[in-house]
This record gives structure tokens, sequence and C-alpha cells, in this order.
């Protein structure tokens, strides 16, 4: 391996140190704990969500919907855990709401081959309505007393939601490297005629991934709820396009069949980090939009100059 | 009129050409023969703009050319006729003709001056269809005119041709001809890459070889060059050996279609392969053949027996389970995962069943796999880990391959196993294929070189506008007797 192609493999890694170290110089209580905890919880939701947009992506698909199915989370756990005083009831309902958002999201893609950019537009505003008419259009509070297990528990003072996400991200790393399951999601995003013939039951795949994408993201909602006591109705806005955004800065690719855990750890985390500094610095909001959407920009255009310098010297 | 000088070029440990040196003249036909990665592609992509040489120089017409982009060369007078036509399907021939060059009237597109402008190219190549016509329902052969259309409303003054006829009925190969012909009487050179040896003796004035990057010989005349010579220089050693076949014991019939029908096909097909055998399907393109394979392979109607036991018709991964495989003619688009590696697209199939529990991959047995198939089978590869698009079209084949003879398999369809495959590579896949044949497994396979049908197959259907238009051994038959029955009767002929 040369030096251009040591840059171009660890180029992530690189500038991940390098936002660390910016971000420590422009702000050093940065590293202090009490941030790095408050980091962690900022990016929990972002982070739980994008490891199945990372295996949606993969696949050569998105699932825009996953937003709307945090916040239908949120909600039926809440509904659920206030009308029966049981949490693992609670979760269990979101859990099963989520999943079968996903699933349809599945069966269409797969099996009607609808696009699922289209597609996930649909559901995503379906099941928006659905939460505004299940929370009556305005956020709903839990009422019974351990709901925010799920939310504040900590664990030698790391708060729950963050183990989760890092149980998550090892889960669903393990899932993509070492499984059937993960191999053959790459190699449908990478040629989906070519894994047909191969063998590999392509809808079948499809149809658990976007399942396992609405049951994460339902999750991720039931999380947020529990941490906030309160599933609001406008809970996960804008996070489908967060987490691609986490996904394609770790360099997943948007037509399918590249991607890596590691990468999208590294994307969710420099995402996090610059919004935590800005935050620090007190800088106003709407700079704050410019400065997430420029660093988006870079990320991608860093790719194509790698994959570009990868390509002349093979 | 253009010639190349001492022309090199590397990629990072890959000498791809090396000190090339040969001149093409004016209104002649050039030949550029060579196995896989003997460098013709990288010479076209030289000669194109795609790549800039690291050393040496061509010129045209006494001109030095420093070409660095295909815009660039286009505006020097090259035009390269690939494979994989550059064209827009979705919009019409006149606009893919003048594409970057329409005419205006102001800020508008000046239609009616395209139209007319298109209407006159297009007679100058012979292609009768109006301009407005959508381009992606044009043939292939059609498609390709258009682009030698486009190509000479530049002023082209040197064409280059890659493997042009590799998808072409035989009909669309000598119009292509003639017209190859009328460019050269006009004064124009012409480089052609083919694989086809007759190709190469029947149509070109002189003819270049490469092997390895670098220039083994130019002859500057046909007269007494045969494609034995063309071939030896090519490969540099004696091929007959592995051409030829050492004969099979053939047995019972241990794979039998019945009534299978599909898109394609305009009638139900049946046929039966024996053990040991060996057996062909020729036809002209759009006779059924891929079609047929892949209805036996993916189709719900009608029945498949292997060893007399009817199998499931549930899609390729059933059929995968009763040992029937099909590996696609297109390989880019049906057969390989290109930016996953080598271990990765030859374990695609097998990995289930190596698995632990069906799910946990077997990393070590993967491997092992690998190893075992890429020494048996002699793939050339840098790694394992090396993507599978570095590789050179015979070695990709052989990765197919080699996912297949994974599996418990008892019969195997290939559709056109050695497209665009050096000939070195094509004796090394015969060799496997009557390996398979020889341990009993059922051999069907589908192609459009009659040698390649005649020297791999023991029996021999053609195929002819959806129908099997008759069967025969391999022994009794010809060349000619093959092409009278895949050519179409009555009206259309």
């Amino acid at each position: 391996m040369n030096f251009k192609q040591l840059l171009a493999q660890s180029g992530m890694i690189l500038v991940f140190l390098v936002v660390v170290i910016g971000s420590y110089l422009i702000a050093p209580q940065f590293l202090s704990k009490d941030n790095m905890i408050s980091l962690g919880l900022q990016v929990s939701t972002i982070g739980i969500v994008s490891c199945t947009m990372l295996f949606c992506l993969a696949a050569g698909d998105f699932d825009l919907s996953v937003g709307s199915s945090a916040a239908l989370g949120g909600m039926v756990g809440v509904f659920v855990g206030n009308m029966t005083g049981s949490l693992f009831l609670g979760v269990l309902s979101a859990l099963a709401a989520g999943a079968l958002v996903g699933l349809v999201n599945g069966v269409v893609v797969a099996k009607f081959k609808i696009n699922a950019l289209i597609t996930t537009l649909a559901t995503m505003q379906i099941v928006r309505g659905l939460t505004n008419i299940i929370g009556h259009g305005t956020p709903m509070s839990a009422s019974k007393p351990g709901f925010d297990f799920l939310g504040n528990q900590a664990y030698f003072s790391v708060p729950l939601p963050i183990l989760i996400m890092v149980l998550f991200f090892i889960g669903f790393g393990v899932l993509l490297n070492r499984t059937v399951f993960g191999r053959n999601t790459l190699a449908i995003g990478g040629n989906k005629e070519a894994a047909n013939l191969a063998g590999i039951p392509v809808a079948r795949t499809k149809i658990a991934i976007f399942t396992l994408s609405g049951m994460v993201a339902s999750f991720a909602g039931v999380v947020l709820a529990s941490r906030l006591i309160v599933a609001s109705n406008n809970a996960g806005e804008k996070l489908e396009l967060q987490a691609i955004s986490a996904c394609v800065l770790g360099g997943v690719s948007l037509s399918g069949g590249i991607g890596t855990m590691s990468g999208t750890v590294v994307g969710v985390l420099i995402m996090g980090i610059v919004e935590n500094v800005m935050r620090l610095k007190s800088v106003d909001a709407f700079y704050q939009m410019v400065v997430t959407g420029t660093i988006l920009l870079l990320a991608v255009l860093f790719d194509r100059v790698k994959l570009r310098i990868l390509n002349s010297s093979s | 009129m253009l010639s190349f000088h001492s022309i090199s070029k590397g990629f990072s440990g890959v000498q791809a050409l090396q000190d090339v040196s040969f001149e093409v003249s004016g209104g002649a036909v050039h030949g550029l023969c060579g196995e896989n990665g003997a460098g013709k592609s990288t010479l076209l992509k030289v000669l194109s703009g795609v790549h800039e040489p690291d050393s040496g120089s061509f010129e045209i017409d006494g001109k030095p050319c420093r070409f660095r982009s295909a815009l660039d060369a286009l505006n020097g007078g090259v035009a390269v006729i690939y494979q994989e036509l550059n064209l827009v399907p979705e919009m019409s021939v006149a606009e893919n003709v003048w594409l970057g060059h329409f005419s205006t009237k102001g800020p508008f597109v000046d239609f009616k001056e395209l139209d007319r402008k298109t209407r006159e190219s297009l007679e100058r190549v012979g292609l009768d269809v109006h301009p407005s016509t959508k381009l992606g329902s044009l043939s292939i052969g059609q498609k390709q005119m258009v682009e030698i259309a486009k190509a000479l409303t530049r002023n082209a003054k040197v064409i280059a041709f890659d493997e042009p006829t590799s998808s072409l009925s035989a009909r669309e190969v000598d119009t292509l001809f003639g017209l190859i012909r009328e460019l050269r009487s006009r004064g124009l050179a012409i480089l052609y890459v083919s694989h086809r040896m007759d190709e190469i003796t029947s149509l070109c004035d002189a003819c270049t070889v490469l092997r390895d990057g670098k220039h083994i010989e130019t002859f500057s005349s046909m007269s007494g060059v045969d494609a034995a010579m063309i071939v030896n220089r090519m490969v540099g050693r004696e091929l007959a050996a592995a051409m030829t076949d050492s004969g099979r014991d053939l047995g019972e019939d241990v794979f039998e279609i019945r009534n299978v029908e599909g898109p394609g096909l305009k009638e139900p097909v049946s046929l039966a392969v024996k053990s040991g055998e060996i057996v062909g399907i020729f036809g002209l393109i759009g006779a059924g053949r891929t079609e047929l394979l892949k209805a036996v392979y993916m189709g719900k109607a009608g029945e498949v027996m292997i060893a007399n036991t009817a199998i499931p018709r549930t899609g390729p991964v059933g059929s995968i389970k009763s040992g029937l495989v099909f590996c696609p003619e297109d390989r880019k688009h049906e057969g390989i995962v290109p930016m996953l590696s080598v271990a990765e697209n030859l374990n695609i199939s097998i990995r289930r069943t190596l698995a632990k529990l069906g799910f946990w991959l077997a990393k070590g047995a993967e491997k092992d796999n690998a190893t075992d198939f890429i020494e048996k089978l002699r793939i050339k590869t840098a790694s394992q880990q090396t993507p599978i698009s570095n590789l050179s079209g015979g070695n990709q084949q052989k990765v197919i391959l080699a996912r297949w003879l994974s599996e418990r398999i008892k019969v195997i369809l290939l559709d056109e196993p050695t497209r665009g495959i050096d000939v070195g590579s094509k004796a090394e896949i015969y060799a496997i294929v009557r390996d398979l044949a020889r341990k009993g497994i059922g051999v069907l396979f589908v192609s459009s070189e009659l040698p390649e049908i005649l020297a791999l197959s023991d029996r021999v259907f053609v195929m002819c506008e959806g129908r099997i238009a008759g069967s025969m051994p391999t022994k009794d038959a010809t060349e000619a007797k093959l092409l009278s029955l895949a050519l179409p009767k009555g009206g259309a002929a």
C-alpha cells in the first residue's frame, strides 16, 4: 500500500482527528466530561437511526420515513405506556408499529418495485399524520412513573441512550460484516441483477432491511420520548436527512454497494461535534445550518477526490 | 496519417503500454489485436484523450497531438466508437447526433435545422430512420450508425472501433462493414479492434498485434497472413492442443426441459442433455437463446427435470438448491458486483451454505474456498481482496464459474461463456467446461460464434425467432448448415 492509498483510506479518520483537535482549540471545554456526555446524548437518536440507514443506503435504497417513525414510536410508546402502566408493553407496541411501517415500505419497494424515494416520502407523511392523530396534534406527556428509565438511567455515570447507541453501533457493525445478511445487503446495492441471478433472495432481504429500519427508528423515538418524558408530535423532524448526511459523511455511497459501520460512526460524530462546538461558542442557529451544509458538501467532494486517487493508482 | 511514437503508459505497477510505435495510413482499415490486457483499450484511451501517455507521442497528418479530454480528441479529429455506446437513450436521434452542437436561434434550439442536418448525416451512413425517433427504440446496430454519423459531423479523420460487432446480428455486421469500407474510400484512417480473427483477415488492410503492452508485429499487408499467424503472435504459444477435446462418455439424460415458455419464446421448448454431454444453442441475436436459458433458470412455466425429478420452479434460489445454475452473458450488469472483492464475488452464492447456523459468516472457509479456486482455475489477481473490476474479462468470467463450481451443481447453463474474452482464457474456459461435463454435469451453452459451437458442443440446437429451428450432432454440423437454420425464413429475409 502506497502513501496515497493510505491517505485515501484513512482520510475520514484524519478529518475526524482534525475536527476533534480543532474543536478543543476553539473551545477547550469541549473535552470536558460533562460536554462529552451532552455530545453523546445529542447524537444518540441520529446514531441509532444511522445504523439502519446505513443498511438502506448500502442496499441502494433510502428510507425517508425514519423521522416520522421515530415520532410514531415515541407517541405509541407513551400512549400505551400511559394506558397500561407498563414500560415494557409501551416499548413493545412502539416496536410493532415501527416494524409495520417498515414492512409496508419494504413490500412496496421490493415487491411492487416502486422507487424507495417516493414510497418512503409517502409513508413519511402518512406516519406523521397518524402520530398527530394519536396525539391529537399535541405532545403527550408520560404520566406513569418509570417511563424515563430508557432515557435517564445511567451506568457508570454514562446515560443509557449513549450505551444503547454504542450497542447498536457494535451490533449492526457485526451484522454488516460477519453475517450473510450483511454481505448480501452490500451485494444487492452493488449490482441487484447479479445478486438476484446468484441466488440471493433480493426481495426478502430488502423487506427485512426496511422492517429493521422502521423498528430501529421507532425504538430511537421511544428512547427520545423517555429522555424528555414527553412524546412530541414533531419529534424526529429532518432526522432522515441528518442520518443520510451522517452516513454519506462516513463514506457510504448513495448509489449503493459501499458502506462501513466505522465510517458511519465517524460521520455521526463529526456532525455532532461540529454542532456541539458551535453551540458551546453560542453561534447563531442560522449560521449553524450554513456550516453543517457546507461540511456535508465538502465531505462528498472529498469522497470523489478519494475515489479518483484510488482509481488512478489501481 | 496516424503514427504512434514509443507510447508508454503505466498504472501503479502495471505497465499497460510499453514503447509502442506503429503507423496507420489514411484510406486503410488497420486491425489491432491482442489478448485482453494486451493494451488495446489503453491505446484507444490514449488516442481519445481519456489517458495521457507517460511518455511518447502520436501525430495525425504530421501534427503532434496532445489531447487532455475526449472533447479535445473529437475536436482534433479522433472519434472512438466504444463497445458501450455513449448515447442518450431517452433523447431523439437528432439530439444525439448533434449533442453539444445544437443549431440555435437565439437562446432556443432550432429543431427544424437540426432535423435537416441530421437527415443529411444519417444519409451519409445509410441509416433510414426519422431524426425525431427516440434513440432507445433503435437496434444496437442502428445505434452504432448514429454514433458513426455523430463522429462524421465532427469531421473525424481517425475513427477507432472497439469490438463493434460483439452484439450485432450477421446482417448488421454486413451493413457495418459496408460502411467501414465506404469510410476507408473517403480517406479516413480506421483503427479496428476485434477478437474475431475472420473479421481482421477479411476486413483489414493492415494489422498490429500487441501482447502484454508491447508492440509485437505490424503486418503492413494482409496478403499471406491468416488467423493462425495472428493468434500465434497474440499468445506467443501454440493453442491448438488446448482447443481440442479428448472426448467423453455419454450416459443417461441428466437434464430435461419440457414445454418451457417465457417472454421472447414463440412456442414451448423441450430438450434433454445427457450426462457428460455438452449441448450448444446457436442462433442470431434476438433468436431467443438468452430468453430460453433465463426461462429455464427463473421462469415458472413448464417443467425442468434433473435426474428424472422435477425441480421446483421458484426462481434462482430454488434452481440453485436443485443444482441448476446460470452464468449470464452480460458479465458487467448481471454477473459481477463491481465494487466487491474477488473473494466476495466468488463466495456470493455458496456463502449461505458455508455459514454457521445459516447466517454467521465462515470467514476461514470462505477464504479457503477462494484460495482453492483462484489456484485451480488459474485466476490472475493480485489478491483475494482486489476489487473484481480490476480483473480482465476472462478472469472475471473464471470467478463467476468458480462461484458455481463451489456449489454442488448438476446442470450449468452458460450464456456466451467467452464473449469479449481473449483467446488464451477462452481455451482455459473450454477446458473447465469439458472437465465439468466429464464429471457428469450437464452443460447447456449459448453462443453466437460458430467456431465455438463447433469446438465445444457434442450436439447443437439452432434457434430462430423464438423457436427451435433444428438440431444435429456436432459431427454432422457445418457452419453453412447451422447458419441456414438460424436465418429467418420467408418474408423477413
